[in-house]
């Protein structure tokens, strides 16, 4: 089983990024081998989308679950579509949210729980004022 | 004749601007009062229309055939703004993140994708009574546009509302403030910009932003202060050295704010309302499509 986590660096002692779309980084566990793969995630900058693209880039690496802060509810389906489980951690390292999923500690994100941590649409969104 | 009145900082003063100058234009001239930041659109509550159409807007999105879907994923390798993801067993979409290019619909190999219409906003039209009762009142044309709640992408309706301008009229199109699509949107076409810009560090700031814009589109433009009188010298000095005409100065007075804080159109000064009646006339002597 491949399990992803945000995370602000390419190794597993970093930070558990709480945001999905727009972290950095997807750190990659496989429990059949023990060893981590890491992942750049193509949404970053974008401008729009970055939820459903990050989920698409995760769904191709062929993961089983997802462990983050929040995730937006576009992301969101995207990510239960595709079958990938979406917890919730608050531990503060990548490595640490690895142990709390390995002891049963974390929680899974429903539909209609989301938080969303995504900006807004830089073209249509007000944010527009200022760029 | 198009005149657009935009600025790169929202609050500078673009609809007071506005309603105030197509009140003065209407003594004078058939008038098109068009409200194009249909995210907020404002105007209304000065000029208090009364509505006579509504058109909806609606942009064209994709919409996945699963009985000819492979999830090949070559629909979302295309979309840049994340509207459709493919999954090995379900293609989704998100419609409110589509931009309606249709580039989807094009690269499937299964031809699984239609494209349908998504309704996002309206254009509304009518009239609004300009002149003082009694004494002749005429009709300024109102147009605006609204986005609906929730959606992202004013464009399309910006698009669609500017559709309605009637060519033969002089209209004054109120801008969404800003320099990215919603403003670039509405100012294409426009014979002259005006440019309300605040005496301030951030006003500056701002309008260096907007003059960018206008020049980079190449509409001739112009400068109008509000609020003078606020702040410090550096919008004179930059419009100075960069050669920008200042075609009016509205001083910073509390009164203005009142009279905008409870919708009340011509409630402003009577120095303030000759200074706009002036710009008007200025408008109609100095600008030619």
């Amino acid at each position: 089983m491949r399990i992803a986590f945000t995370a602000a660096d390419r190794h597993p002692e970093t930070t558990l990024d709480p945001r999905f779309g727009r972290a950095p980084f997807f750190l990659i566990y496989d429990t059949d081998t023990a060893d981590w793969t890491s992942l750049g995630n193509p949404a970053v900058e974008s401008l729009q989308g970055a939820g459903t693209q990050a989920a698409e880039a995760l769904v191709r690496a062929g993961v089983a679950a997802l462990v983050t802060g929040q995730c937006g509810p576009k992301a969101h389906r995207a990510l239960t579509a595709a079958g990938i489980e979406v917890y919730t951690s608050t531990e503060g390292t990548v490595v640490g949210s690895l142990a709390a999923f390995a002891a049963g500690r974390l929680s899974t994100i429903q539909a209609g729980q989301q938080g969303g941590t995504g900006r807004p649409h830089s073209g249509g969104g007000r944010e527009g004022q200022t760029r | 004749m198009r005149i657009a009145i935009a600025s790169g900082k929202g609050g500078t003063g673009k609809t007071t601007v506005s309603v105030h100058l197509a009140w003065a234009l209407a003594q004078h001239h058939p008038v098109q009062y068009v409200d194009c930041d249909v995210e907020e659109p404002n105007g209304h509550l000065f000029l208090k229309p009364e509505i006579e159409t509504q058109t909806p807007v609606s942009m064209p999105v994709p919409q996945v055939n699963p009985d000819l879907c492979t999830h090949c994923g070559e629909c979302s390798a295309i979309c840049a703004f994340g509207a459709i993801v493919a999954t090995p067993s379900l293609t989704l979409t998100f419609p409110e993140l589509c931009h309606g290019c249709g580039g989807c619909s094009q690269v499937c190999p299964t031809g699984a994708i239609s494209e349908v219409d998504r309704t996002t906003g309206v254009v509304e039209t009518g009239y609004a009574l300009a002149g003082e009762p009694g004494t002749g009142q005429v009709a300024i044309s109102f147009l605006q546009g609204r986005l609906h709640v929730g959606e992202a992408m004013s464009p399309p309706v910006i698009r669609a509302l500017k559709s309605h301008i009637d060519p033969d009229a002089l209209a004054i199109l109120d801008l969404p403030p800003g320099t990215s699509c919603p403003a670039t949107t509405a100012l294409r076409g426009v014979d002259r910009a005006l440019l309300v810009a605040e005496p301030t560090p951030f006003g500056l700031h701002d309008l260096t932003l907007a003059v960018e814009m206008v020049r980079t589109l190449g509409i001739p433009f112009a400068v109008v202060v509000n609020r003078a009188g606020l702040g410090d010298n550096r919008v004179e000095e930059f419009c100075a050295r960069e050669g920008i005409p200042i075609w009016a100065r509205l001083p910073h007075d509390r009164r203005v704010a009142e009279a905008y804080a409870r919708g009340q159109l011509r409630a402003v000064p009577a120095e303030i309302q000759e200074t706009l009646a002036e710009l008007a006339q200025r408008l109609l002597t100095e600008v030619r499509p």
